[in-house]
């Protein structure tokens, strides 16, 4: 194959490119394609509205003295232990959640008798349907007094690994409770794209692997994760970017100290995320805290391009081997 | 290498559905067996059952003996995965892995069947199975490149040397060049006559030329009547099949008058 840009090879070839020219052209066409353009357009200003919004209200805050910026230590410090405890709590989510999500897409794609899969996927998507504030309630009241006895019992005999640190919240409810729920959030969303990619696999694949005497087991590790590889990353993402953003489950479970960082998961002192801390700051605040605010949803809205553009990365760079030629 | 099947009376029922019944015949080992008839009669049907693939499907299930070698593939306590590495299968379509690159995907049941296997021996295996398929001169110089970028006759060779990479007491062919071209039909034809010196060949096909060209024993599969089962009419040496056969409808058959 000769060395194309990796960008035309993905897109279809252009209409417009393909029509000699003098061809009428017929109002449908010239309708339905200047809708979509018009769409595609849109969200494009959509999103540098978002930007450009974030970057103007923020603007005072990047540039005003330390001692004015809340906190008074500065945007950076007053930043990096909420873009910390964002990072961490996601990403230990994540931890939790893909795996699960990869053993529950298969469990109804490849092992469930058919009405088992059915019924289960069905309740996998209700779940993607519960509010968040409903996940923080359970969270709160539910979650947070179980994990007392075993958190304290992980801080006496495991305490030598950072996250057990302790000493133990006594009310349980800690950044590993915060954990647990967005894990259990981004859970159906993670397994909703996975199981189609799972179930989208070619027969013949598995049927090619089969016949080379593989078992089931070895079958799915031939055919259906390679193949479905590109949507345990999507997933994954998808989920990672909800549990980045989400709001009201981590604010109702974290007593915040915003300016706390530490690895530490079981400690009643654990930072808070952006937006959790946005949603319990923003009423109470004037004036430069505002912009403070804004700040750092700048922050959170760079991460998510950031971790966005990553994944793709991931999965354009063995597009190559993805089967889709 | 190179065993006999021995099929004595197989009936093949999908749940309650009796799909082919009554097929009795023997393969001969370092032989091509065709298996010809009209679209349904169940040949391919039959022909999955030989390596236990048929049993995919929920609910299938075969009355009746496969024997290879004396030993009874659907005998109690005889795992179809083990059949499996011993039979190995072509399909009708190109199927690579498209995820492996090209020696993975020969190495793919080489790995399954020895996970401690040296990289020397492996890449010696590899060659020599892309060798024995006629692919190897085609392929050395981009091995780690993707199977699904070769042509597909190229593909289906893979698939070959894939399936004898694990050296295969027999070798099950089902319509493995109905995806092709003429050019690379007749690469995967001369391929199988070069390697019935080594395997049992078993080759289901719709092109009775080819079934001319390349096999031994003939085997003709059909109708009883639209809502029989299928099953097998007559099998005979090609030559007497398609000049001379016992059955009038696999005269019709074979001259054209139907199918």
């Amino acid at each position: 194959m000769p060395p194309t840009k990796e960008s035309k090879r993905d897109r279809p070839p252009a209409a417009e490119g393909g029509r000699p020219r003098g061809t009428p052209q017929r109002l449908g066409d010239r309708v339905f394609s200047g809708a979509s353009t018009g769409a595609g357009v849109l969200i494009l200003v959509i999103l540098a509205g978002v930007a450009a919004f974030l970057i103007a209200e923020a603007w005072p805050a990047l540039w005003a003295d330390s001692e004015d910026v809340t906190g008074g230590d500065g945007i950076v410090l007053y930043i990096w232990p909420v873009l910390f405890g964002t990072l961490i709590s996601a990403a230990f989510a994540l931890v939790i959640a893909t795996p699960l999500a990869v053993a529950i897409a298969l469990f109804i794609s490849h092992y469930a008798p058919r009405r088992v899969a059915s019924l289960l996927g069905y309740v996998i998507d209700l779940l993607a349907a519960v509010p968040s504030i409903i996940f923080g309630l359970w969270g709160v009241a539910e979650l947070a007094p179980m994990t007392v006895g075993p958190t304290e019992w992980l801080a006496d005999n495991l305490g030598f690994i950072p996250l057990f640190d302790g000493p133990a919240s006594a009310t349980g409810r800690t950044m590993l409770v915060a954990v647990i729920v967005l894990a259990v959030m981004i859970l159906p969303i993670a397994t909703a794209v996975i199981r189609e990619a799972f179930l989208q696999t070619p027969r013949l694949h598995e049927e090619a692997s089969l016949a080379l005497g593989a078992t089931r087991w070895e079958m799915i590790r031939m055919a259906v994760l390679p193949f479905g590889r590109s949507a345990i990353i999507g997933g994954s993402m998808l989920g990672l970017g909800r549990a980045l953003g989400e709001t009201m489950a981590v604010a109702i479970v974290l007593s915040a100290n915003r300016d706390i960082v530490s690895f530490d998961l079981i400690s009643s002192a654990n930072s808070s995320t952006i937006a959790a801390n946005i949603a319990l700051s923003f009423p109470e605040s004037s004036g430069l805290d505002v912009n403070t605010l804004i700040a750092s949803g700048l922050v959170l809205f760079a991460v998510t391009l950031l971790v966005n553009m990553g994944a793709r990365a991931v999965i354009n760079r063995r597009r190559e081997f993805s089967g889709a030629n | 290498m190179a065993k006999r099947i021995e099929v004595k009376g197989l009936d093949i029922y999908y749940d309650k559905f009796l799909a082919v019944q009554g097929v009795t015949m023997t393969i001969e080992p370092r032989s091509v067996t065709a298996l010809i008839g009209p679209s349904g009669c169940g040949k391919s049907t039959f022909l999955r059952t030989l390596n236990r693939m048929h049993e995919l499907v929920p609910k299938a299930r075969v009355e009746g003996k496969v024997l290879m070698d004396e030993q009874d593939l659907y005998g109690a306590g005889v795992d179809p995965v083990g059949v499996r590495r011993h039979i190995g299968m072509v399909f009708q379509r190109p199927n690579p892995f498209p995820t492996m690159s090209i020696y993975d995907n020969v190495a793919a049941g080489l790995k399954l069947n020895n996970k401690r296997i040296k990289k020397a021996d492996l890449d010696a295996l590899v060659e020599r199975s892309l060798r024995s398929a006629n692919l190897w001169e085609e392929v050395k110089d981009r091995l780690p490149k993707p199977g699904s970028g070769l042509s597909g006759g190229q593909q289906q060779r893979l698939c070959i040397a894939r399936a004898i990479a694990v050296a295969p007491d027999v070798l099950l062919m089902d319509e493995p060049c109905s995806a092709l071209d003429p050019i690379s039909t007749q690469a995967i034809e001369d391929l199988i006559t070069e390697l019935k010196e080594q395997y049992t060949i078993v080759i289901v096909t719709h092109n009775m030329q080819q079934a001319q060209r390349v096999s031994d024993v003939t085997g003709f599969f059909n109708l009883k009547a639209i809502g029989e089962p299928g099953g097998l009419v007559e099998i005979d040496t090609t030559t007497k099949i398609f000049t001379n056969p016992a059955n009038q409808s696999t005269e019709d058959y074979v001259s054209g008058r139907f199918g």
